[in-house]
């Protein structure tokens, strides 16, 4: 038996109404019915991040919720990051300044799971960095990279830098 | 890695929940936080019929600290232990140990009731409930039961817990003066390979009613009853929780796997449980000393 779902979700400021069946995850929602392929999947079981994106402001692991969770949701993908102008958020631009990614597959899981971390904590304190981005696996970089950029992202929120001066 | 078909209903009240689960017809299963129910599920451990969700279920997400000790509801999330904004007074190993668990984005989504229900025996909420004395409180449409935590946990992933059963409520009814919980993992945020948690009093100057839980070596949380008996009256010595650490590895029966074969468990046993009672120790000895 398997019956059908609709469900009204926002995603990046936008909503949908969608009708699924009940097992889709929440990631095959945003890639397969809605076109938002920015966010990736690696394991699907819960254990490599990739997939990781902010519901309702908090970072979860999308392959592990099913469609139906987010009924009445707000919903934010790596493509909700960049501005209306499609330029890089303070924090995409970190990754690219500290050369946080090399084939880009992990990227937009780190971006959401460090957007959450700006968010909630926001600080830029190594060793609590680097626990949070513990979540995620990333097999280029050897992590260094995408610490020293949320690190610089975390200062550039509490001390932002204008335009002018840098 | 597509979970199989399932039919899913949103609960509205745990009536309806309870109801939705007394089906005969239906395999049925509840979904929470679905932390760990989505994996299985993803990789085709389970195939239900229907999942019940109960995550929207009013009243069941609280941490309340009352003269009966601590209450916790079934959907409470293990980040809110993790940010709870004032001491547990006697029940912090709680929040102690809450970000051992999973990581953050697991920590959001994933329940206290959950865990106990999927009963993985590693689980630091499993082994600190068996530790702390909880009692679960779960409700069918046969009405309502108190299931001790000691005695909960049967087998792999197996519980008392019948499938028309919900989780509402776990009890803590005890405070502990002095409580910790160690755990070797090979990455932060991985099931521990062994984790080992402990909880006593101090009464005139001796140990008393020593609790010793291990996890990781077995299919459900182990009480090390032989090695609270050899700390059980003695002095919260160094040389005391050394005694107890031996006793807990002539104790257990590990299993081997590939992350650790029997005689490494058994000596990581060791080595925890001595770490978590000085750790124990200490903890209280800071609490007095900034109390004065």
């Amino acid at each position: 038996m398997q019956d059908d779902e609709t469900l009204d979700v926002m995603v990046n400021g936008v909503s949908h109404q969608v009708t699924v069946p009940a097992r889709r995850t929440l990631a095959d929602l945003l890639r397969d019915d809605l076109g938002l392929t920015g966010t990736h999947l690696g394991c699907e079981h819960g254990v490599c991040g990739a997939c990781t994106v902010l519901v309702d402001g908090e970072a979860v692991r999308a392959c592990l919720v099913f469609a139906p969770q987010v009924d009445g949701a707000e919903v934010t993908t790596v493509e909700g990051l960049a501005g209306d102008d499609d330029r890089l958020s303070a924090l995409q631009a970190a990754f690219s300044e500290e050369r946080a990614l090399q084939c880009g597959y992990c990227t937009p899981g780190f971006l959401m799971l460090a957007e959450d971390h700006l968010r909630r904590s926001g600080s830029s304190d190594e060793g609590e960095v680097r626990t949070h981005v513990s979540s995620n696996l990333c097999r280029c970089t050897g992590y260094a990279g995408i610490v020293d950029a949320v690190c610089s992202a975390a200062q550039q929120r509490m001390c932002p830098v204008s335009d002018g001066a840098s | 890695m597509k979970p199989p078909p399932f039919t899913y209903r949103r609960a509205a009240s745990i009536d309806e929940a309870v109801a939705l689960l007394a089906s005969d017809e239906v395999d049925a299963k509840v979904l929470a936080g679905g932390q760990s129910l989505t994996p299985m599920l993803n990789l085709r451990l389970t195939r239900p019929e229907l999942l019940v969700d109960v995550g929207r279920l009013p009243g069941l997400r609280y941490i309340r600290r009352g003269d009966d000790g601590l209450h916790v509801g079934a959907l409470t999330r293990h980040d809110q232990f993790e940010h709870y904004p004032a001491p547990l007074d006697g029940f912090d190993v709680l929040r102690e140990a809450a970000p051992l668990i999973g990581h953050h984005p697991i920590r959001t989504r994933g329940t206290i009731g959950g865990s106990l229900a999927h009963g993985d025996g590693s689980a630091e909420w499993c082994i600190l409930a068996v530790l702390l004395d909880a009692t679960i409180t779960a409700v069918s449409g046969r009405g309502s039961r108190i299931i001790e935590a000691d005695g909960f946990f049967e087998g792999l992933f197996t519980t008392t817990l019948e499938p028309d059963e919900l989780i509402v409520d776990i009890h803590f009814p005890r405070p502990r003066q002095h409580a910790a919980l160690e755990e070797f993992a090979r990455r932060h945020g991985d099931f521990a390979v062994v984790a080992a948690a402990v909880a006593f009093d101090v009464e005139h100057e001796r140990v008393t009613d020593p609790r010793i839980v291990l996890g990781g070596v077995a299919t459900t949380p182990v009480r090390c009853r032989a090695a609270e008996a050899v700390l059980d009256g003695e002095s919260p010595t160094d040389d005391a929780f050394e005694a107890a650490g031996r006793a807990v590895a002539d104790e257990i029966e590990p299993p081997g796997d590939l992350h650790a074969p029997p005689e490494v468990r058994r000596r990581m046993a060791d080595r925890l449980v001595r770490r978590a009672l000085r750790r124990a120790a200490d903890a209280n000895r800071e609490g007095v000393s900034h109390a004065g």
